[in-house]
């Protein structure tokens, strides 16, 4: 059997243990909760996870368009990279895929030499990789902008005053 | 660790009892002189804490609302979740202590894959917390046959509708079943849910351990080995009217008894010291029990004090010369 | 959770099942995104409060008191004798976890320690420590822990990433309020000198100016006319805004990012078109020009001394009553604390509105009214004409802000503006409104710059429910009534869900209103065309 018909046997025990060791990054007993919790609303963050994950390795059994791939890895990312992460941390889960697989497909791996596929696998997992870090780059620059827009929604309307032509300058205003 | 530390020490305390009644012949000890102890301890200590709560003041009106307020005649107000008078917090609090309304609330929306909506809910800790403390009442009060002669027809009648689905012999209480299962949940949840273990405290073990040996102990005595209930009773009785019987009744009854009586005896006595004082403390919680009528009626707060404001005048003072440019109206020009 | 970089390897490698410590041996991480500044020493000082000094929390050393434990345990002490709620819910709390998964803070970040019940463990065990006989004896068995100066940075981390929300107090079986605990921790670290610069500069700026910004009087009378000038553009001419006129009926009070603040301030134009229309003999006020009160999330006598200036100054002007605008907190502390603190106001009347005679029965001691029960009363009597189509531009839903819905109630009155000012109105999903509202993430002091990510992961809940009502039905502006809301969701919209404005209940109000005399409306109060009238903005 192929790798790739493998891994699609094996499917759900692979991306089982992928988002377990994902969920495992979480603190203390964060990671009970987020799988524990099924309510879309009431846990965000295990939700995205369990969904996102599910479309992440389809994109590596390549039956999934690029566009796919970036939002759903928006998506993930945009949670992890406002949670205490650094950016090494917050894109490397990524890297769990391989463990996860090595973890579950071992023996097979083994008995039917399959390492050639894995590498071609695993340079997959590695692009997926280098996306995930270019929209960690644009989730932070998203945040980024965001925090400018706040900076100049508190002072928007002074602004707009000065700005404007019917507005009379020399009446300054003093707010700090 | 916690727990096991928590089921050691009730072991403990068993073996104690055990060691005490039939090694040492402490009948006296353990049948007359602990319980007395130990209802004294309650009293002291729950009335201390009642009081302890009851000399500080409640400052503020702090309700937390739940529902709609009372404001124009046209917009229904939700009583019972935003209670505007004295009448409706009686109504909120008799359905969060008689029936946990604010753990029946434990509901959320579903997302089953689809997506699609399903609203579900949390209803076990309801449950669960709900049958253990109305089975636990119906015990209590079903114990007072032995604290009673004659037994009062209401207890006979509890007694009889417990037993309502008999199987054989001798007479199986619902209660009893109820409340090994309600307390084992209780106790599942908090060791296998690693979110409720991580927020433990040996002080929440201990109930448990206390409550469920006590419950088997009981049960132990009811189905498997009899003990002189007739004795109990004596005992029981002498201990009301003050007039304890002696050693010699008292050896009569099997050691498992005085492990139960000794365990409730504990109970009792750590309960004020313990967070099992929440039986007194849910009804005084500020937040449920006032009413949320703060702009119908004035609350006052018996320590208020004055404080050093920034008064108008001492405002205008320092921004009169701006105000005066802008053409601002003035006190003092 | 660390700053360090891990090597790729030691990434792949790590253990994922640490050995677990109890949460009494685990310290938090305290770095730039998760927590708030210190105050400045120039607001410190100004307040009178003890201990200014130049500091920041990512210091090793905090430059406390010597005597820090004293005063903690002092002040702990001394609260206990005053607060019933406090001595109780130290002493009740079963911890039964019903109230784990409420916290946004929780839901978005995942850190154990943002359970509501640990959130006020870290106080009780204190507590435990040393106050009670068990704790006394036994410490740690009895669930004690020693007040040590990492305790002190934990209270810190922990009581300033609480919003004072009271979710977790609608589901506690003994209504036991994480808010109410936060209130007296966040008093009791002041007491020490330690406070985050976005609650103390404000309330500096408060005591001084009269309100939050620092704006002086000048500047708010400038602020009134610009909104007057700008209001002419729109509708083709200039309403009355008085400010401190004395002998006016009613007095107003807006918090102060209204007139400052985008989108804020359309709700301000909102007001003044609907008070105009309306005749409305009122006045704003320059020393009473914050109806928010930054005082709360400081100390019970820091929001006493911010409030006392709204019945002060009601009576030097002789009003008869006092209005109040959309503000979340404002509200709390106006309908729980403010005749309790500063009344009896007995040289107000009760309120009655001028345009239907209604008596506000329901603010019989404390004589202010909300402008929503105010609006919908006169919307219910007919006195209003008003255009829905105006709002057809908008897809709307309803954020109910924590202070209106968990310390007040007031739910169905919005809702009824906007049905009947707006053709387009979606609820987001039952558990996430109401009563069960989430925050916003930046309530309580906490909408800063510098703990951004904080602000982002703790409003997530919130915004959550927002993305599935924008996907769904195409949501694009999201409304609430709250001046903190609306200076901290527009940018968690923007994170989370690009494309949804924020919005008062007034600017749709202002929208819809049709007042006499008025031009032909071809753009709504934010100087966007109106529906149908693209073609006619463009010429």
């Amino acid at each position: 059997m192929s790798l790739a018909d493998l891994l699609k046997q094996k499917q759900s025990a692979i991306l089982e243990r992928w988002l377990n060791l994902i969920l495992d990054t979480y603190p203390g007993d964060a990671s009970v909760f987020l799988k524990k919790q099924k309510n879309r609303f009431a846990n965000p963050v295990g939700y995205t996870l369990t969904r996102e994950v599910d479309v992440l390795f389809q994109v590596l059994l390549a039956e999934i368009d690029s566009e796919t791939l970036s939002t759903s890895l928006d998506n993930i990312i945009r949670i992890r990279s406002v949670q205490e992460f650094s950016p090494s941390q917050a894109v490397g889960f990524i890297f769990f895929l391989k463990r996860a697989i090595r973890e579950e497909l071992d023996g097979e791996i083994l008995e039917d030499a399959l390492s050639g596929e894995l590498l071609e696998i695993e340079s997959r997992i590695d692009r997926l990789a280098l996306t995930a870090f270019d929209s960690y780059m644009k989730c932070r620059e998203r945040l980024h902008k965001a925090r400018s827009n706040e900076l100049k929604r508190k002072t928007n309307i002074i602004i707009s005053r000065f700005t404007s032509p019917d507005s009379q300058p020399g009446q300054e205003n003093e707010a700090e | 660790m916690k727990a096991l530390f928590s089921l050691i020490f009730v072991i403990i305390l068993m073996l104690l009892v055990f060691a005490g009644v039939t090694g040492a012949g402490m009948h006296y000890i353990f049948g007359v002189v602990v319980p007395y102890i130990a209802i004294f301890a309650f009293l002291a200590g729950f009335i201390y804490r009642v009081i302890r709560w009851a000399r500080s003041p409640v400052p503020f009106r702090i309700t937390t609302t739940c529902g709609q307020q009372k404001s124009l005649p046209w917009i229904k107000n939700n009583r019972l979740e935003n209670p505007d008078n004295w009448f409706a917090v009686v109504g909120r609090m008799l359905l969060e202590i008689l029936f946990f309304r604010s753990l029946f609330r434990n509901t959320k929306t579903e997302l089953k894959s689809g997506p699609k909506l399903v609203y579900g809910s949390n209803k076990y800790l309801w449950i669960g917390s709900l049958a253990f403390h109305w089975t636990f009442l119906i015990i209590f009060i079903r114990h007072f046959r032995f604290f009673t002669e004659p037994v009062p027809f209401i207890i006979s009648l509890i007694e009889q509708m417990d037993s309502f689905f008999q199987i054989g012999l001798p007479i199986i209480y619902i209660t009893d079943a109820v409340i090994l299962g309600a307390l084992t949940f209780l106790l599942l949840r908090r060791l296998l849910d690693s979110r409720i273990r991580y927020i433990s405290l040996h002080a929440d073990y201990i109930p448990l351990f206390l409550l469920l040996s006590i419950a088997c102990t009981g049960v132990w005595m009811r189905y498997f080995e009899k003990v002189d209930v007739i004795s109990i009773k004596q005992l029981s009785l002498g201990l009301f009217s003050f007039n304890p019987p002696g050693t010699e009744l008292l050896s009569g009854i099997g050691v498992m008894f005085f492990i139960h009586l000794f365990l409730v005896s504990f109970l009792i006595a750590y309960l004020p010291l313990s967070k099992l004082m929440h039986m007194g403390g849910v009804f005084l919680s500020p937040t449920r029990n006032l009413a949320n009528n703060n702009r119908i009626k004035r609350h006052v707060n018996p320590w208020n004090y004055d404080v050093k404001t920034h008064t108008y005048m001492e405002w205008e003072d320092e921004f009169r010369d701006v105000m005066k440019e802008a053409g601002m109206p003035l006190e003092k020009e | 959770m660390s700053d360090e970089t891990p090597k790729p390897e030691a990434l792949v490698k790590v253990d994922y099942k640490p050995p677990r410590k109890g949460w009494m041996d685990t310290k938090p991480d305290i770095s730039r995104g998760n927590i708030n500044w210190a105050a400045i020493p120039k607001s410190v000082e100004y307040l009178g409060l003890p201990y200014p000094r130049k500091w920041s929390p990512t210091d090793d050393d905090w430059q406390l008191p010597e005597n820090w434990k004293e005063i903690i345990l002092e002040g702990l002490r001394e609260r206990l004798s005053k607060y019933r709620s406090l001595q109780l819910f130290m002493d009740i709390c079963v911890r039964c976890g019903a109230c784990a998964d409420k916290c946004h803070f929780y839901i978005g970040s995942g850190d154990p320690k943002n359970m509501p019940v640990l959130r006020a463990e870290l106080l009780r065990a204190v507590y435990r420590k040393e106050f009670t006989l068990a704790g006394k004896i036994m410490g740690k068995i009895a669930g004690g822990r020693e007040l040590t100066i990492d305790v002190i940075k934990e209270w810190y981390y922990y009581f300033f990433q609480c919003t004072e929300c009271r979710r977790c107090s609608v589901f506690c079986p003994y209504g036991i309020d994480t808010a109410e605990i936060t209130m007296i921790g966040r008093e009791l670290l002041s007491l020490i000198g330690i406070g985050i610069d976005w609650i103390v500069t404000p309330v500096a700026n408060c005591f001084r100016t009269g309100n939050h910004l620092g704006v002086q009087p000048h500047g708010f009378q400038d602020s009134i006319d610009f909104a007057v000038d700008d209001l002419k553009d729109i509708i083709g001419f200039k309403v009355d805004a008085p400010v401190n006129k004395k002998g006016a009926e009613v007095l107003f009070i807006v918090p102060s990012a209204d007139y400052f603040g985008d989108p804020h301030y359309f709700g301000l134009l909102g007001y003044m078109m609907l008070f105009h229309e309306i005749g409305l003999d009122y006045t704003f006020s320059a020393y009473a020009s914050e109806g928010g009160n930054f005082g709360l999330f400081h100390s019970h006598e820091m929001m006493k001394i911010l409030n006392a200036k709204i019945y002060h100054e009601a009576e030097r002007l002789g009003v008869k009553w006092i209005l109040g605008g959309e503000c979340g907190h404002m509200w709390r502390v106006l309908n729980q604390y403010m005749d309790t603190m500063n009344g009896p106001a007995d040289f107000l009347e009760v309120p009655v509105s001028p345009m239907t005679g209604t008596r506000f029965e329901n603010t019989r001691t404390t004589k202010m009214v909300h402008i929503t029960e105010f609006t919908s009363d006169l919307i219910k009597n007919n006195k209003l004409k008003l255009d829905k189509s105006r709002n057809d531009h908008w897809r709307i839903t309803f954020h109910d802000s924590c202070n209106p819905a968990r310390a007040m109630g007031i739910l169905e009155e919005p809702r009824y503006i906007i049905r009947n000012v707006a053709e387009n109105f979606f609820e987001m999903p039952e558990n996430t409104i109401r009563e069960e509202t989430f925050c916003c993430g930046g309530g309580a002091g906490l909408g800063t710059d510098e703990n951004l990510e904080m602000r982002m992961r703790g409003g997530l809940p919130r915004a959550n429910a927002v993305k599935y009502v924008h996907d769904k039905y195409g949501v694009n502006v999201l409304t609430c009534m709250c001046a903190i809301d609306k200076a901290v969701l527009p940018t968690l919209m923007e994170y989370w869900v690009p494309g949804v404005e924020v919005g008062s209940i007034h600017e749709l109000v202002g929208n819809a209103l049709i007042m006499k005399g008025e031009k032909e409306r071809i753009v709504d109060l934010r100087n966007e065309p109106l529906p149908g009238k693209e073609a006619v903005k463009d010429v």
